[in-house]
């Protein structure tokens, strides 16, 4: 229990820290509202087109390749500061197994389909 | 643009407070001026100069930092403001927080510098808005602009900000849009020794 105690006592003090800031900020600081600071954009100018951007499909390619390989650093890096831990033993190892044989079928069915070639 | 504007004020506590308050609030304002480098031309390059080892604004508490106007207390309009890019400086001005100033570094800032008879210079930032501190040269050195600071600053430890100034500041001004500061293109003359007539940015819209 004390541990949410104390993670509840950090977010206290977070809204707090927040609040004290913005209510500071709004009982001393000057203020001279215009239409430009209600606008989305920094850089000064107009923007052109619309917000509505499209990616060609060929670059899910490399969504695809990524999702393989960092899905797989982020469960493989965990599991490798405990796999000496006796407990976990070959079950762990058999789980990993059968995770990195799913990613696996993901990375062959990329290199069946040519993606892994160097040009 | 129909957007309800609150009149420009300030917050109750620094209105009310007595003088000693507000010389600490000024200290404060004074040695934490987050500038926005808004670098035009070959004066940038003395402003970049000045922020860096040698010559270390940011002992007198410049922080060359401020990743967008919306975050940037100062203003350095260094270099040739032509009369395509004001519109850009004038919006950006609008958007930064106040209390905000503005120092015109060189010689093209403060009023065309040696393109004063351009077709398409701005002849000086102030005629898009207020400006705090000129800094004369051409280039200035970068001792220049740290005279130029120290003059902010010590503008800034004696100014009273109070709603009625804040109001006279910028209540002027605020309504304008950055593209009343935009003109129309010159046309060019129909003959040879045709009368050029300049017309200044701003006013004229046909």
């Amino acid at each position: 229990m004390s541990p949410y105690i104390t993670v509840g006592g950090v977010v206290l003090v977070g809204v707090l820290l927040f609040v004290a800031g913005m209510g500071v900020r709004r009982l001393l600081a000057p203020y001279a509202p215009t239409a430009a600071k209600l606008t989305t954009y920094e850089c000064g100018v107009d923007p052109v087109g619309d917000g509505w951007a499209q990616t060609n499909v060929r670059y899910f390619l490399y969504a695809f390749l990524y999702v393989v390989f960092a899905v797989d650093a982020v469960y493989l890096f965990p599991w490798a500061t405990v796999i000496r831990n006796a407990d976990l033993g070959m079950a762990s190892l058999a789980e990993m197994g059968i995770f990195i044989g799913v990613l696996l079928v993901g990375l062959a069915h990329a290199a069946r389909r040519g993606l892994l070639r160097w040009v | 643009m129909a957007v309800d504007l609150p009149m420009p004020g300030i917050g109750p506590i620094n209105n009310d407070a007595p003088r000693p308050i507000k010389v600490v609030l000024n200290w404060g304002r004074r040695y934490s001026l987050w500038v926005f480098n808004f670098g035009l031309a070959c004066c940038a390059i003395e402003f970049i100069a000045a922020s860096m080892a040698r010559h270390d604004f940011i002992r007198l508490g410049v922080i060359p930092f401020a990743p967008s106007p919306r975050q940037a207390d100062l203003m350095v309009v260094s270099g040739t403001v032509t009369d395509k890019m004001a519109p850009a400086i004038r919006r950006l001005y609008d958007q930064m927080p106040e209390p905000k100033y503005v120092i015109s570094f060189g010689s093209c800032a403060n009023s065309g510098g040696p393109y004063w008879d351009s077709y398409c210079v701005t002849k000086g930032v102030d005629q898009l808005m207020p400006v705090d501190v000129y800094v004369p040269g051409c280039p200035p050195r970068p001792e220049a602009l740290l005279q130029g600071i120290i003059h902010l600053q010590e503008k800034i430890a004696s100014e009273t900000l109070s709603t009625k100034s804040v109001r006279a500041k910028y209540a002027g001004s605020r309504r304008a849009v950055a593209g009343e500061v935009t003109r129309p293109l010159l046309t060019r003359p129909s003959a040879a020794g045709t009368q050029v007539t300049y017309r200044p940015p701003g006013g004229m819209q046909s």
